[in-house]
């Protein structure tokens, strides 16, 4: 019998070694496999685990995550939702996340390479894991402003201190409220994600730096400043003045925004053709520049830049190798020209900040839990498009477009504010862009904004950069100069 | 090999020193107990790690220690050196690592069990970790009573067809229309009153202890005689009744029943008890082909068992994974496993709740996550120490039916061991069993905990044999 039981003990630790065998490969072997799963609800609790840090405005957040009774733990809370959607994105259960939410998930979870030690320390004393919080750049009172402005259009806002790129204030709308899809019910966010990406508009994206429109005559900023700086022309230097352009090697013709000629006269200057938005003089400027001067410029101010704000930022383009009626068309922002509205708010940035651009940006510094330091961020020059003079002629002429030119709904009393506006074509028959773009005061700048309103401010092709963009950007401006 | 025909000799053997008189047991008691001391002591350390584990439990569930669950865990403790004082005086000589084993993982189980509920807000009598001290108070009460009053195991020789009798009864309960009860699909439960009992558990106890007694009694037919075909002495036609009856007794649990593990296990402790024995390696080669053929047959012709092989090879498939009754648990379970990784999450910083039936069928994917395969491997170390513990029995016993019913009890406890966990982890198909001593469920504590006491009562008898050194 004793040898029946020697078999019988082998056939038991045999049993045992392939249940230690299975074991070691499930927990040790494939253990990364099955995280990765995309079913495993484990790996999203872990992540929900974490008091993940807060986003502030001003020292106060605008998302922060408090504790639940739930299987979750912790409860993601936006106290001004819509009011910051664009900036924070959202924070789901199974449909990601978008924005600063996104972006510095790193640090927000506590899993960025600087919290390593901190992460271990908290392991071994047994510590919640908690997340650094981020302080935004944003000012309150100004996104207040430029939320409350753009109403209930479809467009974005976007202000930027010019001297340092600070971003002060970032508006998208349509908005939407994050803590919709911060429930704790992955039907119900699915349900909510899916009505937003179909709702119009696109909620879900931030136009400020995602959303390209053509930039129309706002882009003769860039045009103007490659005249004067590039080509070396003056600002008294003359163009034909008609009132219909035709398109070199085309049957098509180009005419001004009020259909007439550009101002009286046979010939129009620079400064006349830039105060005015006439598109005949800038495209007839940009033909006898030729390409070159005009993408230097337009790559000096940003375009074709890559940029992180620190999320990513959708490419302005100008594009290259034109023949002369696309050249003509790109010289007042029309053709196959796009920009997002941070690129235009650079813009005028640069021109505000004596033609030095620097690079935007969105945070200020990210905090640790025990309130150290991990990352502050400190104004860098981007690229220098201007010189100072250059920077100063582009000043004096976007004043007086303010003053007595194109973009008069933009004046405030007493403050002398520089602007230029934009109501670009997009398809035969499709409502207007409309865009206005400047920054004061204009002697000390302190400010400088983009606001892009879509869809013709459901207008259709009847309104115009200074009748509604304008007013947006004035609100804005007011809100920083009277602070 | 022993060469011992029928029962043995002196049934009633040399009496335990403490089994003597009662009102001499304190002077007997000054004899010093050396294994009796060991057990104290591991008793000791057990409920350390056992209160240990509660604690680890509370603060990294709760947040905060509730000395509740620390007055209930005192109720068992004392139950449980209750049993150790009764082994100082009926079973001096019985192994010392059973109790405390046993002991062990019971403890942890019910630690694993009651961070279960606090996962899912159970609390009073809803609470499976309540439940499961009650059982476990039940079952070891029973384990004293079964050292108690079965002073020598050679008398159970004497019940071998009653054993065979209560076995059938036990198995038919089930199928009775009033008090038998269908849940998860498989009819093994009985209904009385507020309790639910899963019968077929304590069977195996049973039909462990009537195998032991017929195969003692008949092996010499069984092994003696038979025709040689491919080098293996098949037995005759006529010598074939015992294993076709307990053949069709385990397919008829798995058609009527829908119980898988359970055929399994009677089964396979039947071959290995008749194959230990018999000395006839033809008997595994006949037993295992007819449960394959058995098995392969009710997996085409039975969607459940069918079911259950699809889930074990295409696990991950996203239809079978979102099918009702598909591979949703088998997953939930392996991405548990993950989670804990080689050393854990920490008792109480898992999410083992996520998996269906974690305190019970799961348990040891809740071990897995919270405690790590470094947890995981103490476990089965630990398993294994009480099933070598049960088969030294049988190495060193003297007497065949002892012998035999000490390789019997233990190799269920393996055999339960490799089905529950072995199907948990992909090993083999997944069949609804418990693990022994860790799982919720008072029918399986009550069995495992009779099981104890037999081992004890066994080996002690096994020491009390001066003649043989071990």
């Amino acid at each position: 019998m004793t040898r029946e039981l020697k078999r019988v003990s082998i056939v038991v630790f045999l049993m045992f070694l392939a249940l230690f065998a299975s074991t070691t490969t499930i927990q040790f072997f494939q253990a990364d496999n099955l995280a990765g799963d995309a079913r495993n609800a484990r790996t999203i609790y872990a992540s929900y685990d974490t008091e993940r840090g807060a986003i502030l405005v001003g020292g106060q957040p605008v998302a922060e995550s408090v504790p639940t009774d739930d299987e979750y733990k912790y409860q993601r809370v936006y106290p001004q939702g819509p009011l910051y959607s664009a900036v924070t994105g959202y924070y789901t259960l199974g449909q990601g996340s978008s924005q600063i939410e996104q972006t510095l998930n790193d640090y927000l979870s506590g899993t960025s390479d600087s919290q390593f030690l901190d992460y271990l320390n908290r392991l071994v004393t047994g510590q919640n894991p908690q997340g650094a919080s981020v302080e935004l750049t944003i000012d309150p009172v100004v996104q207040q402003a430029a939320y409350d402005a753009l109403g209930s259009y479809q467009g974005a806002v976007v202000a930027i201190e010019p001297s340092t790129g600070r971003i002060l204030a970032m508006v998208s709308k349509p908005d939407f409220d994050p803590n919709t899809l911060a429930v704790h019910d992955t039907q119900a966010v699915l349900d909510t994600y899916d009505a937003l990406l179909a709702a119009p508009g696109d909620p879900l994206i931030n136009k400020t730096i995602n959303d390209l429109n053509p930039p129309g005559s706002t882009f003769k900023i860039v045009t103007t400043s490659a005249a004067l700086q590039n080509a070396n022309l003056p600002v008294d230097h003359t163009e034909p003045n008609l009132a219909r352009f035709p398109l070199p090697g085309s049957d098509r013709t180009v005419s001004n925004a009020g259909g007439g000629t550009c101002g009286g006269g046979d010939s129009v200057t620079i400064a006349t053709a830039f105060i005015l938005s006439c598109n005949i003089p800038m495209a007839e400027l940009g033909v006898e520049m030729g390409e070159q001067p005009l993408a230097d410029m337009a790559k000096a101010f940003g375009f074709g830049t890559e940029l992180t704000v620190p999320m990513d930022v959708s490419t302005s383009v100008y594009p290259r190798g034109l023949d002369d009626a696309q050249l003509a068309l790109s010289a007042f922002g029309q053709g196959s020209d796009v920009a997002t509205p941070l690129q235009i708010a650079m813009l005028s940035a640069a021109v505000a900040n004596g033609g030095k651009l620097m690079t935007p940006n969105l945070v200020d510094a990210i905090q640790a839990p025990d309130l150290s330091l991990l990352e502050s961020f400190e104004a860098k020059e981007l690229s220098t498009p201007l010189t100072s003079t250059t920077a100063s002629q582009l000043s004096d002429l976007m004043v007086q477009a303010v003053d007595n030119g194109a973009a008069t709904n933009a004046r405030i009393d007493g403050v002398s504010v520089a602007g230029k506006t934009g109501t670009a074509e997009n398809g035969e028959g499709d409502p207007y862009t409309l865009w206005f773009t400047g920054f004061a005061p204009a002697d000390n700048p302190r400010v400088a904004v983009a606001v892009v309103v879509e869809d013709g401010g459901g207008l259709g092709q009847s309104g115009s950069g200074n009748e509604l963009a304008a007013p947006i950007a004035k609100r804005v401006l007011e809100a920083v100069l009277s602070k | 090999m022993t060469n011992a025909t029928g029962p043995l000799t002196a049934p009633n053997a040399v009496p335990g020193p403490a089994a003597a008189t009662p009102g001499r047991g304190f002077r007997r008691i000054r004899v010093p107990q050396k294994l009796r001391n060991l057990e104290l002591f591991l008793l000791l350390f057990v409920c350390a790690v056992n209160a240990f584990a509660v604690v680890l439990v509370q603060f990294g569930a709760l947040g905060y220690a509730d000395m509740t669950v620390f007055t209930l865990g005192a109720g068992l403790a004392v139950l449980v050196f209750g049993m150790h004082v009764a082994l100082r005086f009926v079973a001096t000589n019985a192994d010392p690592f059973i109790l405390p084993i046993a002991a062990l993982l019971n403890g942890i189980g019910i630690a694993v069990i009651y961070r279960i509920d606090i996962a899912e807000n159970l609390t009073g009598w809803e609470s499976t970790a309540v439940r499961q001290v009650v059982w476990s108070g039940v079952a070891i009460a029973l384990a004293i009573g079964v050292i108690l009053v079965i002073r020598n195991h050679r008398v159970l020789q004497r019940y071998t067809y009653i054993a065979m009798f209560v076995a059938a009864v036990l198995l038919l309960l089930p199928m009775l229309p009033v008090i038998g009860q269908e849940i998860n699909g498989a009819r093994v439960w009985i209904h009385v009153g507020a309790f639910s009992f899963q019968p077929g558990e304590v069977a195996k106890i049973a039909l462990a202890v009537f195998f032991a007694g017929y195969l003692v009694s008949r092996r010499d037919s069984l092994s003696m005689v038979g025709t040689k075909f491919l080098g293996l002495r098949f037995p005759r036609a006529r010598d074939l009744g015992p294993i076709l009856v307990l053949w069709a007794l385990s397919m008829s649990v798995i058609i009527f029943q829908r119980d898988l593990g359970t055929a399994l296990l009677y089964f396979g402790l039947f071959v290995v008890m008749i194959y230990v024995a018999t000395g006839r390696a033809s008997w595994v080669v006949l037993g295992v082909g007819l449960f394959l053929a058995g098995g392969v047959i009710a997996g085409q012709v039975l969607t459940y068992v069918n079911d259950r092989f699809t889930n074990w090879l295409d696990a991950f498939n996203p239809a079978i994974y979102d099918e009702v009754g598909g591979s949703y648990q088998l997953v939930q379970g392996l991405f548990g496993l993950a989670n804990g990784g080689l050393i854990g999450t920490g008792l109480g910083q898992g999410r083992p709740d996520i998996t269906p039936l974690a305190q019970s069928d799961y348990i040891v994917a809740s071990v897995g996550e919270e405690l790590g395969l470094a947890g995981l491997f103490a476990i089965f170390a630990l398993y294994l120490l009480f099933i070598s513990r049960g088969l030294r029995i049988s190495f060193a016993g003297q007497d065949d039916f002892g012998r035999l019913l000490g390789v019997g009890l233990s190799f269920t406890v393996a055999l339960q061991c490799f089905i529950v966990i072995g199907g948990v982890t992909r090993v083999i198909p997944l069949t609804g069993l418990t693990t022994p001593f860790m799982a919720a469920g008072g029918s399986s504590l009550v069995a495992n905990w009779i099981i104890v006491g037999l081992l004890l009562r066994l080996s002690d008898t096994v020491r009390n044999q001066p003649r043989l050194v071990i």
